[in-house]
């Protein structure tokens, strides 16, 4: 993966324009042994973030948080207030940081962006028939479109889980690099539904490929399938990012969604990106959590570090 | 930004050092008058004193282990002997904080491993043994297969408790009672079981352990009460055992040396294969009888394989073993260090080139660095010696032929790794492996149902499994 960087990068933006010469690429990554990957991740898992270092992680996974609501139920007044707590998300506190994103369906976006306007807070939009992605292109397309012009500054997109899994690489292909061109500036996250694509070979091989055509971050899944974001996966979804760039030169994201709910586990995602990609991804810009509940647990254990004593769910706001 | 993990020492108030121990004959410890220190490898602090037993303790064990042969274990039904066995079994599951903080304190092995590893496998191998002995007539050994009598057995510095579990459970499943002579710098979990016999009630000199170095040892093995021997150490030593016991009743298994290679193909799954090599050489400090010691890559692999393994070897954290985070802990004592040293500087006189990730090691204690070799010939001593270290050699191959002919090219035959994604070839290549466990796409897994044991210099005999019954039993 280190090999002569200039040939390469001239190499892999030709692969989209041919099916076979896509799959003999996507084919033709090292393969993921599923024993040895899953150890692996455990073994991060066992590392002991105490004191300093917890305090420190607490706080840059904070402001890793997309804040994220998707649900038929949201109002223009849910969403609000989600946008008033992304942006100070400890009203007793000035000195916790704000959240990455917030991350709402595109009839929300209008809402959302009232409030965050002239915030760093960034604001993410669902598009392109989230979640299933069971929609004609020009359909997703404009979806896109309507989310950017709404306000969003980020669009998270699914990919074709159905010409995925039957091989059809150039569709997925194509319709990503379509709706890259309709995100304009607004940074484009492909979400991979890795709880569909079963296997871990599948994982690395959708990663490369959300990464050519253009993708800004890979993001593992909707949160609306039984099987969401696992350290392994999010361990596979990091060496593809790391491969790629020393391939390309181009540095993606990467963003787990679904079923990280409390600071115990967003550690341990953060140990997985140290030891895995390093320093350079340890920002908001490069790594970010697709979560809900995990920021009232994220302020609970960061007031405890602060006060020394733990207070209930009931001090913090739960929307 | 740079995210430092803060110290999240494991704490030591759980384990109760004493300041002397005697020595473990007939369910008591008897006071003995050679003491000796034992240090922290990592500190070099003082731990305990600990006694030598002379001929005449010894001598004592060996009495004491065929009283209780003859009068308890032996006649013991086989069911209330697995009694004993699971209760030990459960004591060591609830004591194993304990245990494994003072086998980090007294090997220098990182605690993240003495906890993960060798603490559960203790248990699990008291519990698998614990099994067999009311159903020894089924393990294939005859109709009513008979103990031996008593076991001497000596065991190494590198994974003490469970060298010692490898060892006592087959042994006390089978009807035998043990006399166990641990490492004289690894001696203070062994002492600590024997506290846990007693907790468990264990028929006084049914184990008994002495305390001590090579002498005690000798004498335990030469001693003409004894009617197995079971030694793991060094080829060096298991020769002269095999001299001593040869024209001798007593049976011998051997478990010795090992230089073993872990091959990787060029279709291996690449980032598990990294893992694999780390976890093959830089587990407890390389100080594995079957560490994957001679990196065998496939040369149009083999930048990329380097590169990778390279980064992956400057995120090993190294240095106290009892903070949880810690991959690589010190290296068991300053003769070990002088033993690694000395083949480390060989292999770089002799041309191959050395590299290490920037490393700070502790002033104090036995420390070294993970390190590699590159451009290893087969002639070279860091290719043919076993190190006992963190020191890798990577020699690199073009064809399949050539990579079993130079696994095989050794005088030892442990173990073997095998990566690649290639059903077909993980068999083509484990069947010509001359090695006694071939791994494949795994490395240093170890199950209390699975043989261990060695082909050549690495020794004979098994341990483990049903087949580890057989060393214990008059078949």
């Amino acid at each position: 993966m280190t090999a002569t960087t200039t040939s390469a990068r001239s190499d892999l933006s030709e692969l989209g324009r041919s099916e076979t010469a896509l799959r003999t690429f996507l084919h033709g990554l090292p393969g993921v042994d599923q024993v040895g990957a899953e150890q692996r991740a455990a073994q991060l898992g066992t590392r002991s973030i105490k004191t300093t270092a917890k305090a420190e992680a607490i706080d840059l996974a904070i402001r890793m948080v997309d804040l994220t609501t998707l649900e038929g139920a949201d109002t223009p007044g849910k969403v609000r207030a989600l946008a008033a707590k992304a942006l100070r998300p400890d009203p007793a506190d000035p000195t916790c940081p704000h959240v990455g994103a917030v991350c709402v369906y595109p009839a929300m976006v209008p809402h959302v962006a009232e409030v965050l306007r002239g915030s760093a807070v960034h604001l993410a939009s669902v598009a392109t028939a989230f979640p299933s992605g069971q929609a004609p292109l020009d359909v997703k397309l404009a979806d896109t479109r309507a989310a950017v012009a709404a306000g969003a500054d980020e669009i998270d997109m699914v990919i074709n889980r159905g010409a995925f899994l039957a091989g059809r690489y150039t569709e997925v292909y194509d319709e990503i690099v379509a709706t890259k061109e309709a995100c304009g500036d607004a940074h484009l996250k492909v979400i991979l539904e890795t709880g569909e694509l079963a296997t871990y070979d599948n994982v690395r091989r959708a990663s490369w490929l959300g990464m050519l055509a253009g993708g800004d971050f890979i993001k593992t899944s909707t949160g609306k399938v039984p099987v969401a974001a696992t350290l392994p996966v999010t361990l596979v979804m990091l060496e593809a990012v790391r491969d790629f760039r020393a391939a390309t030169g181009r540095q993606v994201g990467v963003k787990p969604a679904g079923g990280i709910k409390n600071t115990k586990d967003a550690i341990k995602y953060l140990v997985l990106v140290n030891e895995t990609v390093g320093a350079d991804w340890l920002s908001p810009d490069w790594f970010r959590f697709g979560a809900s509940s995990l920021l009232n647990d994220l302020l609970m254990q960061r007031t405890k570090l602060t006060t020394g004593i733990y207070s209930g769910p009931d001090y913090f706001t739960l929307d | 930004m740079m995210f430092e993990y803060a110290p999240a020492p494991e704490s030591r108030a759980i384990v109760d050092i004493r300041s002397s121990y005697g020595l473990f004959i007939d369910g008591k410890f008897v006071d003995g008058e050679n003491l000796d220190k034992t240090v922290n490898p990592a500190t070099e602090e003082v731990l305990a004193e600990v006694t030598w037993a002379g001929t005449q303790d010894v001598d004592r064990a060996v009495r004491a282990a065929r009283k209780a042969y003859d009068k308890v274990w032996g006649p013991m039904p086989g069911r209330d002997r697995a009694k004993y066995l699971y209760r030990i079994a459960r004591l060591v599951q609830e004591r194993s904080r304990e245990l494994a903080v003072l086998e980090s304190l007294d090997n220098g092995k990182p605690i993240r491993e003495s906890r993960d590893v060798d603490l559960p496998l203790v248990a699990a191998h008291f519990f698998y043994y614990a099994g067999w002995a009311d159903k020894l007539p089924y393990a294939g050994f005859g109709a009513d297969p008979q103990p031996l009598g008593v076991a001497a057995q000596v065991i190494p510095w590198n994974f003490p408790l469970l060298m010692l579990a490898w060892k006592v459970a087959p042994a006390l499943a089978a009807g035998n009672t043990v006399v166990l002579k641990p490492a004289e710098t690894t001696p203070l979990t062994a002492l600590l079981f024997a506290e846990i016999c007693q907790q468990a009630d264990l028929p006084a000199g049914v184990v008994n352990i002495v305390t001590g170095a090579g002498d005690t040892g000798r004498a335990l093995v030469e001693h003409p009460g004894v009617d197995k021997v079971a030694f793991t150490g060094s080829t060096g030593v298991g020769k002269a055992i095999a001299r001593s016991v040869a024209g001798t009743r007593k049976k011998v298994t051997l478990e010795l040396g090992g230089k073993a290679a872990n091959i990787v193909y060029d279709d291996a799954p690449i980032d598990q294969a990294v893992e694999g090599i780390v976890n093959g050489i830089f587990f407890n400090q390389g100080h594995v009888c079957c560490a994957g010691s001679r990196l065998l890559v496939q040369e149009n692999v083999a930048e990329q394989v380097l590169d990778a393994l390279k980064r992956r070897m400057a995120l090993l954290r190294v240095g106290d073993p009892l903070d949880k985070n810690t991959d690589v802990g010190a290296i068991n004592s300053a003769a070990q260090l002088a033993r690694i040293r000395e083949l480390s500087d060989a292999g770089a006189a002799e041309g191959a080139q050395r590299w290490s990730p920037p490393c700070e090691l502790p002033e104090r204690g036995f420390w070294f660095a993970p390190t590699i070799f590159t451009g290893v010939t087969q002639a070279h001593r860091v290719a043919r010696e076993e190190i006992f270290g963190p020191v890798l050699s990577v020699l690199t191959f073009r064809t399949p032929a050539e990579a079993v002919e130079k696994a095989n090219n050794t005088p030892y035959g442990l173990s073997a790794g095998i990566w690649t994604d290639k059903g077909s070839r993980i068999l083509w290549t484990a069947d010509r492996l001359r090695a006694g466990v071939v791994w494949a796409n795994t490395f240093n897994k170890f199950d209390p149902t699975s043989p261990f044991g060695g082909y050549k210099e690495s020794g004979y005999g098994r341990e483990g499994g049903r087949h580890g019954l057989e060393g214990y039993l008059n078949v």
